[in-house]
């Protein structure tokens, strides 16, 4: 990584007044040479503020830039461009843990900025895959819904799936304070907000600050009415801070993005403000790319103490699955934790919705030696159940309850003791994996020992007490 | 893509992965031009009087108008020789193992390896004399590429005459020369072809086998052609990835290659940390000594996504014409094509379809029609079988990937997002799955595992139709009310998912079963359908019947069959 950042230096730096054009986010320079790609630009407007920016294309006769700041009430000519000859880079350091920084990376917490070790490119190089090591180390969360049923493991990336109004904050904000796993010590928490409303924001900050998670905890804010393009590089600043973190001080870090659907936005209104072709919704034909080009920083690097978990959150468009932003995210991360009204209306926090949920690194962290050697067993058998339990469901609502089999009103039983027992957890309560199967093995107890043909014999004879 | 290169320009324009340059000499469509100080790689995709447009294959940042361009005077081709089984390769067949020993962890730009070693020495046997007539395909020799396939050399496309010279049996490199002829010529173990370019064979012959994968909802109801296509579309989440790893770790190939088009790179090291420790269930070797990965996760660079198709298909290809079965397994075709899309948009192409471009359909269909079973230029027989994974969006299976593919494909294999929730995995839709099982197929089924194939095949097919019809009925008025022979049927077709559709990947006995295994497990649940549909013709209730059916589930993973 390291030597990258030096050898895209270009040119000393070329001004240029004047502006051909404004467009939205974008402005376009006529007159400049030898600008390059993805180069690193101030734009001092003629109000007099400088607001930094990107550029997006550039050719002999002059460039696109894309500004990360209002460009409403400049002026064409009054304005100046300075090209700085390199692309953007962020500081990192150990002096960044327990820093709040706005969304282009400036300190928000009126202290002076950090010390920095080093100036690197935010965009990340990908990780070789022949030097990644495969994550296996379960990530104990402490809320049952994940630890039994999803279990994150460290370097993973697995999406929270949820809708407005749903318990997603705090959910997160359990994981977060909670989060831990067998002998590491160092963990750190980095939390990006991306067009979150500024209550919102300030919640989680209140939250991870009184609980005494702020030595660990940087934060990067872009707000609801910070500019939409500065929300395009937010995110790439927080991850150059988290993989400093990682692969360089060896701590294990979770990265929060949220929420992923207002980055999805603002890559559509740039994408739509350069005249792109538009795939579906109207949004760029790239954002598979440009999402992955977030999501694959996550990982381990063999050989290096630390990691990257990302726990990015996505609000559904009307609740929409299909919709391109959670579409695609799915098919980047690995796995997802849905969160569902129908739910959260019988009172069940945290209302994930068991069977659209899924953890794909999961068979790999549990089990012997990881969490406990009848975890695998029981979460294979709650799944099959909870899926008997919504067939039961279902077919109650049509032909009502007095009509099921004897053993579909077990299966009802067992649906209400799973949500009550097993699911529901208070916010400030954190579960041990242990408490964690045990409470599971009590609930399991609600059905009859020929019916749990997905746990073992010998696993049966150890927890099943007739 | 000889060094030095020759300077043949200068850059104007740069767009992403696209780059335009005016040139200085005369430049080629398809040309290998180096990009900027860096030398990074690209092609030219484009020529419009003095401009030239390139699909450049690493990341230009940094990049700018100005900076030179330099032509190497090759079009992209693939190394192919000994020294590929168990390589790790990038889009356009950079080493990734090699790279990452020069590199460090993340992978750089501008670094240039060739993709086979120099310095390896194999041992060389050869297989003529001098004085004997050549022609393209012909054995040279033979190394033992890994202890499990020997690497047939043969005389590359285009070179026939009378061998002057050929080296003794012994240790060579792959670049060594082997063979020299009575026109001067030369011949290596190291052959170069152009990756766009499908390589020549004798004959194409029609399918007279089937791929066996060891998974039983594929093998016995949706089978497919040695030398045959699928196409595996799902939603995220149903379970593509397990199953395309079950593919490639019990498929009767010879030589397996796994394109990770796009794909998370998790699953790629997955791969990597796996298949060395993985045991060949036929060879009881290694499976890492005759499978080959290529490498282009979603957050490498998109046009080198583009190109890792054609670089499997090509060495696909190779292995064919030494006279192997190979088999591609590309996850997913549905990235490449958003690669096309992205650089088509680039270039300001007008859009079809969703912003793909008008050519998607015949890119696609130029890729299928890779596979097959051939004669090859020597006269032996090989083939190539594709599979491909596709992500249709919100898994909607009218999108144009998914249709388009469709089309050229003949077996196809849908997940199914219902199955996949309640973890019944392989996820495949036994309804809107389909193959159109080529008479060589079922040909081969009766001859070699049982006369009563197709019959027994037939009676399946029919029981799973009318059983879920049943479920249907069921779902609206419940179970009880069902008469006995519709809840036998259901009960049975419950048994029959778990005990035969659905299998565990992670079970020693089941991940993988054989088709004599198939056919054993079939011929039960159908004698047990016919001798319970009698018992209750009879007036005996659904309850009542003599069957035990969580023996019958429990069969799959039975060491010995009854």
């Amino acid at each position: 990584m390291t030597g990258i950042a030096a050898r895209h230096d270009n040119h000393a730096g070329i001004e240029r007044r004047g502006l051909a054009e404004l467009r939205g986010p974008l402005a376009f320079v006529e007159g400049v040479a030898g600008v390059a790609f993805h180069e690193f630009v101030d734009l001092e407007g003629s109000d007099g503020v400088t607001r930094p920016g990107r550029v997006l294309s550039t050719t002999e006769r002059g460039a696109i830039v894309e500004v990360f700041g209002v460009t409403d009430g400049l002026q064409l000519g009054a304005s100046s461009v300075r090209f700085h000859g390199r692309p953007m880079r962020f500081g990192v350091g150990p002096e960044l843990l327990g820093r709040v920084f706005d969304g282009l990376g400036s300190p928000r917490d009126s202290l002076p900025p950090p010390a920095c070790v080093e100036r690197r490119t935010i965009g990340g190089s990908p990780i070789n895959p022949c030097r990644r090591a495969y994550p296996r180390d379960f990530l104990e969360t402490g809320v049952s819904a994940i630890d039994a049923l999803n279990s994150i493991v460290l370097g993973q990336k697995i999406p929270i799936f949820t809708e407005s109004g749903l318990a997603h904050d705090a959910l997160a904000m359990q994981i977060i304070r909670q989060a831990r796993a067998p002998s590491v010590e160092k963990f750190a928490v980095v939390f990006v907000a991306l067009g979150l409303p500024r209550d919102v924001a300030t919640r989680y900050l209140d939250d991870l600050q009184t609980s005494g998670s702020r030595g660990r905890l940087i934060a990067f804010l872009n707000l609801a009415d910070d500019p939409t393009a500065e929300r395009l590089i937010t995110p790439r600043l927080a991850l150059t801070a988290a993989e400093y973190l990682a692969f360089d001080a060896g701590y294990h870090v979770l990265v929060v993005l949220h929420d992923i659907t207002n980055y999805g936005e603002a890559l559509r209104e740039i994408s739509a403000a350069r005249g792109e072709v538009p795939s579906r919704k109207g949004y760029p034909g790239y954002l598979y790319s440009d999402l992955a080009s977030l999501f694959e920083r996550a990982g381990r690097i063999a050989g290096r103490p630390g990691s990257i978990t990302q726990i990015p959150i996505v609000t559904l468009p009307s609740g929409d699955l299909t919709h391109p932003i959670p579409d695609l995210t799915g098919y980047v991360t690995e796995g997802q934790i849905v969160l569902d009204r129908e739910i959260a209306r019988r009172g069940v926090y945290p209302p994930v919705a068991i069977l659209s949920s899924l953890s794909r690194l999961m068979s790999d962290g549990i089990g012997e030696g990881r969490t406990r050697d009848d975890h695998p067993d029981v979460a294979k058998q709650l799944y099959a159940a909870v899926a008997r339990v919504e067939r039961a469901r279902g077919l109650a609502s049509i032909i009502g309850i007095d009509e099921l089999t004897e053993i579909e009103r077990t299966y009802l039983r067992f649906g209400e003791s799973f949500e009550r027992e097993l699911l529901t957890q208070r916010g400030d309560e954190s579960r041990t994996i242990g408490e964690t199967l045990d409470r599971a093995w009590r609930v399991l107890h609600e059905l009859p020992r020929a019916e749990l043909t997905r746990v073992r014999d010998e696993i049966l004879e150890k927890h099943y007490a007739p | 893509m000889s060094d030095p290169a020759a300077r043949a320009g200068v850059i104007t324009e740069i767009s992403g992965w696209v780059v335009r340059a005016r040139a200085e000499v005369p430049l080629a469509l398809r040309e290998v031009v180096l990009v900027g100080d860096e030398r990074l790689i690209g092609e030219v995709i484009a020529l419009n009087r003095g401009e030239v447009t390139i699909q450049v294959y690493e990341e230009t940042e940094g990049v700018a108008p100005g900076h030179p361009l330099y032509a190497t005077g090759e079009p992209l081709s693939l190394e192919l020789g000994p020294g590929l089984l168990g390589g790790v390769f990038d889009g356009v067949q950079r080493p990734l193992r090699m790279l990452a020993e020069q590199e460090g962890d993340f992978i750089g730009r501008g670094s240039r390896l060739p993709a086979l070693d120099r310095e390896k020495l194999w041992d060389f046997k050869p297989a003529i004399e001098a004085g004997s007539d050549v022609e393209p395909g012909r054995v040279l020799g033979t190394v033992m590429e890994t202890p499990a396939l020997p690497h047939p050399i043969i005389v590359p496309e285009g070179v026939s005459g009378n061998v002057k010279w050929i080296a003794a049996a012994g240790p060579r490199r792959i670049t060594d020369v082997i063979a020299r002829l009575d026109d001067g010529r030369e011949l290596t173990m190291l052959q170069k072809w152009r990756a766009r370019v499908r390589r020549p064979v004798r004959e194409r012959l029609v399918p007279d086998a089937p791929l066996i994968t060891g998974q039983r909802v594929l093998d016995t109801f949706f089978p497919l052609a040695r030398g045959g296509t699928a196409a595996m579309p799902g939603g995220f989440g149903t379970g593509k990835t397990v199953t395309q790893h079950q593919l490639c770790r019990w498929a009767e190939a010879d030589v397996i290659i796994f394109v990770g088009c796009g794909e998370r790179g998790n699953e790629i090291t997955q791969l990597i940390d796996e298949l060395p420790r993985l045991i060949d269930p036929r060879t009881k070797r290694l499976l890492a000594e005759r499978s080959i990965l290529i490498a282009n996760t979603s957050n490498m660079p998109v046009s080198a996504r583009e190109a890792s198709l054609f670089t499997g298909v090509t060495i696909g290809e190779y292995y064919r014409d030494l006279g192997y079965d190979v088999l591609l397994l590309a996850d997913s075709i549905s990235r490449w094509a958003e690669a096309l899309r992205e650089i088509s948009g680039r270039l300001g192409e007008m859009p079809a379809e969703e912003g793909y471009p008008p050519y998607l359909s015949s890119a696609l269909a130029a890729f299928f029609e890779r596979a097959g079973r051939v004669v090859t230029l020597s006269g032996g027989h090989g083939s190539l079988t594709v599979i491909t994974a596709i992500s249709p969006p919100a898994g909607d299976l009218t999108e144009p990937v998914t249709r388009h593919a469709a089309r050229f494909v003949r077996t196809f294999w849908t997940l199914d997002r219902q199955l996949a929730a309640a973890r019944v995995f392989p996820a495949v839709s036994t309804r809107a799955s389909y193959s159109e099982v080529p008479p060589g197929v079922t040909n081969w089924w009766s001859s070699q595992v049982s006369p009563g194939w197709a019959a027994a095949r037939e009676e399946a097919m029919t029981f799973l139709e009318e059983a879920s019809r049943i479920e249907e009925t069921a779902r609206l008025v419940g179970a009880d009310s069902l008469p006995e022979r519709e809840r036998f049927l259901l009960r049975l077709a419950d048994t029959f998912q778990e005990g035969f559709l659905q299998q565990n990947a992670y079970d020693a006995v089941d991940a993988c079963c054989t088709p004599a295994r198939q056919m054993a497990l079939l011929e039960t649940f159908m004698r047990v359908r016919r001798e319970g549909l009698e018992q209750i013709a009879k007036g005996t209730a659904a309850s009542a019947l003599p069957i035990d059916f969580a023996a019958l589930q429990r069969m799959k993973t039975a060491k010995e069959l009854p």
